[in-house]
């Protein structure tokens, strides 16, 4: 086993002798996105930091596979310059956020940016993962191929789960190469129109890999072969966006850092792409085709949430002080699954507690 | 983890009393209309096995219930009444996933047949589990729409049945698996709850609880409607055909295309002795003096299709192709790819036997394993066709035997388990789209150590806490870990002749 492995080890162990509780941490881009009440210092995020940046490194990429292998403290920028030597890159686009998340947060928090609907979300990527249990046990889950049906999809599942099972080791990822050809186009629409384009745009055989809205603009993204990002172009209408400014645009939604964000209270809803646009005030987002939508500014008493569930989705209170909690509550019966998994798979409660779900 | 909670289990074989099954099927009735409940021998002959037609067991009752609620219905009854539940889609499974057991029931779900809501514009389609694939694409057709995933045996097998097993097909290498396509499904825990994972709003709360009961083989849940993905059909699709005059530079070959940044739509190799088997009842038009071929399907608009394929021809030729061929028209794209749909019907025509595997290795690997089954084949003294979805590193050996011929089989079986541990030496799966099931329960003692196979458990018991959803599949006690298992076909004769098998 590797030294720093051990020591990770070491420390689970001790963690579980002790009862007490340790909080996983990457580079700590995520430390905002969890299961608390706004207030850290009241929150339920407890339990003594455990840095995981020291176990890292590419274990094994080779661009014919498709496929990229690391250690979980591994940097996401890392991991992106090793791909870019080969033309390749991550198709779900994780968030960065300010910093430099590892390939571990990334998949224990499996958040997706603007090419989530096209290429698909973290867990449509994630191949194989090693877990490091509470017992000190490390077990291997799925692989390095993209063809794999032999037990339960454990790899998927730990996609998200805010390491509430254990330390995720290892990760292997598959990749995808970088399109020929990539233009952004800009119209002008207003968000109801803007949604029905979309949706419209997205029943054609058109490479279209992001689509978003703000501000009274619908920007679309067409990726792939030449002659089908030109044709595209040409159905699509609208105002060519220069590779540097595109660029600029599509980073500000993948990573969080349009200006939108800097406002303390926001709502993420997560919606049927074909939703009609919410009565909701203050400044809004669309991305996903849709199925994203960000509102910024103070709500005042409305009901966030249950707007959210009568257009077909869900609320995630992504900054501001959340009193009933942040995720969108889950269903009894599904939570019930929650807990015999984390009762199972963690029995003394020692990785993360509550961050994924209030009181586990 | 390190103790391995297995569940308990009642002897899947062991025959009820016939008090028993008469309590049962008369309990059954009692909720269910008549025709819905099958309990003479005769009515449950027919359900003794699935695809893999080696594996039988007679079932104690057999319902076919209409509805929703008459599921929920069955599975509170089951529930109380302590009976194991097998759920059976179109039975074309070949892992043995719905084989019955012997005091347990099987729910069919192929009288949930309807499609609910197919809406044009979310590209969504909402289906009762028993829906044929193929129905879904041909109902959205007319939105110029269809649902990726397209298993061979696409014409009967069901949705439901591809949601447990989490199905491929000839197109996964650019479209994805069954997980990749599906949005939401709703069903019922065996308590008869209900339960909703996913939905046509991406990314949810909660742990991804959708992704784990994906393939998994009726274990978790029953199923009684999915939400599928629906996507654009492309205007155009050609078809490459390149021949090499050697297994390893055709290996090769596929890696180079990826590396070269190409994803076709499907990417299928050949050896000779499958070309050669195929082309006398197929006339595909393969090139037989090719020690290999390569199909590599692009498809998209004909100007994105024009330099794909281009873009593929320089890339094979480069690594060393002696002949490309393109197809240029409709029919002789089909016709290419029919010889690739037959080969297993192929192999039963040119041998009494073959034995199927359904390994997966890393792409880069494909060469060293045809060299490695060359030289298995002398070892053994048996004949080893090679068709793969070589795109994906998904292997379908079929080691043809003669079962009359005493030793074959056994040498065929020897033959298939090296195959299979060099797929998991090489880095890869026991399995790569035909599921566990029974038939490589066993296997699944290889890949998988005893703390892993106790998570397994422990996430069938966070769904299953009782352990009646399809009881002693997919997932062995440590008792059952022995050796591998593979699949057999005797006298050529598969389940469902009538279907293409990739």
């Amino acid at each position: 086993m590797h030294t720093e492995l051990l020591r990770l080890r070491e420390q689970v162990l001790i963690a579980r002798r002790d009862r007490v509780p340790l909080r996983l941490r990457g580079a700590g881009t995520k430390d905002f996105y969890a299961e608390h009440s706004g207030d850290p210092a009241a929150a339920e995020l407890t339990g003594s930091p455990l840095d995981l940046r020291g176990f890292s490194g590419i274990l094994d990429y080779e661009p014919s596979e498709l496929v990229i292998t690391a250690r979980c403290g591994t940097a996401l920028s890392q991991i992106e310059a090793a791909l870019a030597e080969h033309d390749q890159f991550l198709g779900f686009e994780p968030p960065a956020f300010d910093g430099d998340p590892t390939v571990g947060g990334v998949v224990a928090a499996g958040l997706s940016g603007p090419g989530r609907m096209s290429a698909g979300a973290v867990r449509d990527f994630v191949l194989g993962a090693s877990l490091l249990a509470g017992d000190g046990e490390l077990l291997r889950f799925g692989g390095r191929v993209m063809k794999n049906v032999a037990g339960f999809d454990a790899s998927r599942l730990l996609c998200g789960s805010l390491g509430i099972f254990g330390i995720i080791t290892e990760l292997s990822i598959k990749v995808l190469p970088r399109p020929h050809a990539e233009e952004t186009v800009r119209l002008e629409l207003d968000a109801e129109a803007a949604v029905a384009a979309f949706n419209r745009w997205g029943g054609q055989p058109l490479p279209i890999s992001a689509s978003a809205w703000h501000d009274g603009a619908a920007w679309v993204r067409l990726s792939g072969a030449q002659p089908a990002v030109r044709g595209a172009q040409a159905r699509i209408g609208g105002e060519r966006i220069d590779a540097a400014r595109a660029a600029q645009w599509w980073n500000s939604l993948r990573h969080c850092t349009h200006p939108l964000f800097s406002n303390p209270s926001i709502w993420r809803l997560s919606l049927p792409q074909t939703a009609a646009p919410l009565d909701l005030p203050g400044q809004k987002l669309i991305d996903w085709g849709g199925a994203l939508r960000w509102y910024a500014g103070d709500q005042g008493d409305r009901d966030v949430r249950q707007a959210a569930q009568r257009a077909g989705g869900t609320a995630m209170r992504w900054r501001g002080a959340a009193p009933a909690g942040r995720f969108h509550p889950l269903a009894p019966t599904v939570a019930e699954i929650h807990r015999r998994l984390k009762r199972a798979l963690d029995p003394e409660g020692i990785f993360n507690p509550g961050r994924l779900v209030a009181g586990l | 983890m390190v103790i391995l909670e297995e569940p308990a289990q009642s002897n899947p074989a062991q025959a009820p009393t016939p008090q028993r099954q008469q309590a049962v099927a008369a309990a059954l009735r009692a909720i269910l209309p008549s025709d819905c409940v099958l309990w003479r021998e005769e009515e449950r002959r027919p359900y003794e096995c699935d695809g893999l037609t080696s594996f039988r067991q007679l079932p104690m009752v057999v319902v076919l219930p209409r509805n929703e609620d008459q599921v929920r219905e069955v599975l509170t009854l089951c529930h109380r009444l302590e009976v194991p539940v097998v759920a059976r889609g179109a039975g074309t499974g070949l892992s043995g996933g719905a084989m019955p057991h012997a005091s347990g029931v099987i729910l069919s779900l192929a009288r949930l047949n309807r499609i609910l809501e197919l809406d044009p514009v979310a590209r969504q389609a909402r289906v009762q589990p028993g829906v044929r694939n193929l129905q879904v694409s041909e109902a959205a057709a007319v939105h110029g729409l269809y649902y990726a995933p397209d298993p061979s045996s696409q014409i009967a097998c069901s949705i439901g049945g591809n949601v447990s097993e989490n199905s491929g097909g000839v197109h996964c290498l650019k479209y994805g698996l069954t997980v990749h396509n599906v949005l939401r499904v709703r069903g019922f825990t065996i308590e008869g709850e209900l339960l909703e994972l996913g939905s046509s709003a991406p990314d949810g709360p909660g742990l991804d609880l959708l992704a784990a009961v994906i393939g998994s083989e009726g274990l978790l849940m029953i199923v009684t409607e999915v939400t599928l993905k629906l996507i654009p059909r492309p205007q155009l699709a050609q078809l490459v055909m390149a021949s090499f005059d050697d297994v390893g530079k055709a290996g090769d070959a596929v890696a180079a295309i990826i590396s070269a940044g190409i994803i076709p739509a499907g990417l299928e190799m050949m050896d000779r002795k499958a070309t050669r088997a195929v082309e006398p009842f197929v006339h595909a038009g393969y090139d037989l003096g090719a020690e290999a071929i390569l199909l590599a399907e692009s498809d998209g608009t004909p100007e994105e299709v024009a330099e794909q394929v281009a873009d593929i021809e320089r890339v094979v030729k480069a690594a060393g192709a002696t002949a490309v061929a393109v197809s240029h028209s409709e029919t002789e794209r089909l016709r290419l790819w029919s010889g690739r749909k037959n080969a297993f019907p192929a192999a039963g025509r040119v041998s009494a036997d073959y034995y199927c595997m359904d390994g997966t290795i890393p792409r880069k690997n494909i060469g060293r394993m045809l060299k490695a089954i060359e030289q298995m084949e002398r070892e053994y003294q048996l004949r080893c066709m090679n068709v793969f979805h070589a795109g994906d590193g998904n292997l379908h050996p079929l080691i043809l035997f003669d079962a009359n011929v005493p030793g074959e089989w056994t040498r065929a079986e020897r033959f298939g388990a090296q195959i299979l541990e060099l797929c998991v030496q090489l880095g890869g799966t026991i399995t790569g789209e035909h599921g566990v099931g029974v038939e490589k329960i066993n296997s699944m003692c290889v890949q998988f150590s005893p703390s892993e196979r106790g998570a397994f458990f422990a996430i069938k018991r966070a769904f299953d806490p009782v352990g009646l959803l399809n009881p002693g599949k997919t997932i062995p006690t440590l008792a059952r870990c022995a050796e591998y298992g593979k699949m057999h076909v005797h006298g050529g004769s598969l389940p469902h002749p009538e279907l293409p098998r990739f």
